[in-house]
C-alpha cells in the first residue's frame, strides 16, 4: 500500500501502524504518531490498521524555544 | 517560591533549548542558570527515532521539568494535535501554546490561541499561552482555563526588550493572582530585571542565552538579573519624583557664616 509518512510517499506491506514503524526501523518510546490528523496512542499502534494513502506523522523531541 | 499549576519552583527563569552551539553548551547553560523548566519542541523524525532519542536523553539527564511547545503551529487544529502528541511523548499536561498569526513578527493569532486554549484546557492540559500584551485577550485566556499567562515583551528573537511597559504593568495590576511570565523579546539581563521589577513572576528566554558569545556565562548573568528584579519588587521601590530630596538630614547642620 502507499503511505505518506512525514510528507514522503512510500510503499509498504505493513498493515498496522506498529508494523510500519518496525519496517521503517523506528525505535524508542519517545515517538508520537498521528494518522490522518488524529493522534494514535502508543498502546493503540498495534491494533491501528492502516489504509491506502493514509497520512502518517511520526514526531520526536527536538530543541525549541 | 514560584508555583505554576501546583508545581513549586525555586528558579524564576525558564529556558528554551534551541540554537545553542552544542548539546554540551546547552547543558552547561541550564546548569549555570539553575533553571528548573526547559522548553522543547516536536518535529518530524527522520533518523528512525535516534535523533529525537538522543536529545530527549540529554534533557532527562538534566533532571529538569519539560514544557513542550507548539512552536510553528499556525492553526488551531495543528496546535491541538501537536499538544496531544507532546503529551504522548513527554508525559506531561503542561503545554506552551503557540498559534502563530504572522510570519514576519511571529505574533500570536490571539483568536486561534483562545480557541485552542479552551479545547486543550477541556482535555486536561495545563496551558501556558504565548500571547500579546493585550489585556482583553488575557481575560479571554483566563476564561478559557489558563492559570498562567505568557505575554511577549517584543517579537521572538528580536532582543528588543520591553516595548510596552505600560501594558505589562496594566496586566500585572489586573491579574494580581495569575502567574505572569514574560515570553519572547528579552535581549539582555537588564531587560529581564525590568520586567521582574514590574512584579512579573518569571521570564522565559532562549535566543539571548543561546546566541551569546558564552551561553553558560550569560545564563548565569540572567539568573542573577532575574533574582535582582524579583528582590527589588518584593522590597518595594521608590517612585521617581521631579524635585531633589536631600538624603542627609538637614537638622543639626553646622552654620559657618
Amino acid at each position: 500500500m502507499t503511505y505518506i509518512v512525514n510528507g514522503e510517499t512510500l510503499e509498504s506491506s505493513a498493515k498496522t501502524l506498529s508494523e510500519l514503524l518496525l519496517a521503517l526501523e523506528y525505535e524508542g518510546d519517545w515517538l508520537a504518531t498521528a494518522v490522518n490528523g488524529e493522534l494514535v496512542h502508543r498502546t493503540d499502534r498495534a491494533s491501528h490498521r492502516l489504509n491506502d494513502c493514509d497520512r502518517i506523522e511520526i514526531l520526536s523531541p527536538m530543541k525549541g524555544g | 517560591m514560584l508555583t505554576l499549576y501546583g508545581q513549586e519552583l525555586g528558579s524564576r527563569m525558564l529556558l528554551g533549548t534551541a540554537r545553542y552551539p552544542s548539546p554540551a553548551i546547552l547543558a552547561d547553560a541550564v546548569r549555570q542558570a539553575g533553571t528548573e523548566v526547559v522548553t522543547v519542541s516536536l518535529r518530524r523524525e527522520t533518523a528512525g527515532g535516534r535523533s529525537g532519542g538522543a536529545f530527549f536523553e540529554l534533557i532527562r539527564e538534566l533532571g529538569v521539568r519539560v514544557l513542550p511547545n507548539t512552536a510553528g503551529c499556525h492553526s488551531v487544529s495543528e496546535a491541538v494535535l501537536t499538544a496531544k502528541m507532546a503529551r504522548e511523548v513527554f508525559g506531561t499536561n503542561w503545554i506552551k501554546l503557540e498559534v502563530i498569526g504572522n510570519h514576519n513578527t511571529l505574533q500570536p493569532d490571539v483568536f486561534g490561541l483562545v480557541e485552542a486554549a479552551r479545547i486543550l484546557a477541556g482535555e486536561g492540559f495545563e496551558v501556558f499561552p504565548y500571547t500579546t500584551d493585550d489585556l482583553v485577550v488575557a481575560e479571554r485566556l483566563v476564561e478559557a482555563g489558563c492559570k498562567v499567562l505568557m505575554p511577549w515583551c517584543a517579537p521572538i528573537g528580536s532582543a528588543m526588550g520591553p516595548q510596552n511597559i505600560a501594558a505589562l504593568r496594566t496586566m500585572r495590576a489586573h491579574f494580581p493572582d495569575v502567574p505572569l511570565i514574560v515570553d519572547a523579546g528579552i535581549g539582555r539581563p537588564s531587560h529581564a530585571t525590568i520586567v521582574m521589577e514590574l512584579g512579573y513572576d518569571a521570564v522565559l528566554l532562549n535566543t539571548a542565552v543561546a546566541g551569546a558569545g558564552n551561553p553558560a556565562l550569560m545564563a548565569a548573568a540572567f539568573a542573577k538579573a532575574i533574582d535582582a528584579g524579583r528582590a527589588a519588587f518584593e522590597a518595594g521601590m521608590l517612585e521617581p519624583r521631579d524635585m531633589a530630596v536631600p538624603s542627609t538630614p538637614v537638622i543639626g547642620k553646622a552654620v559657618f557664616s
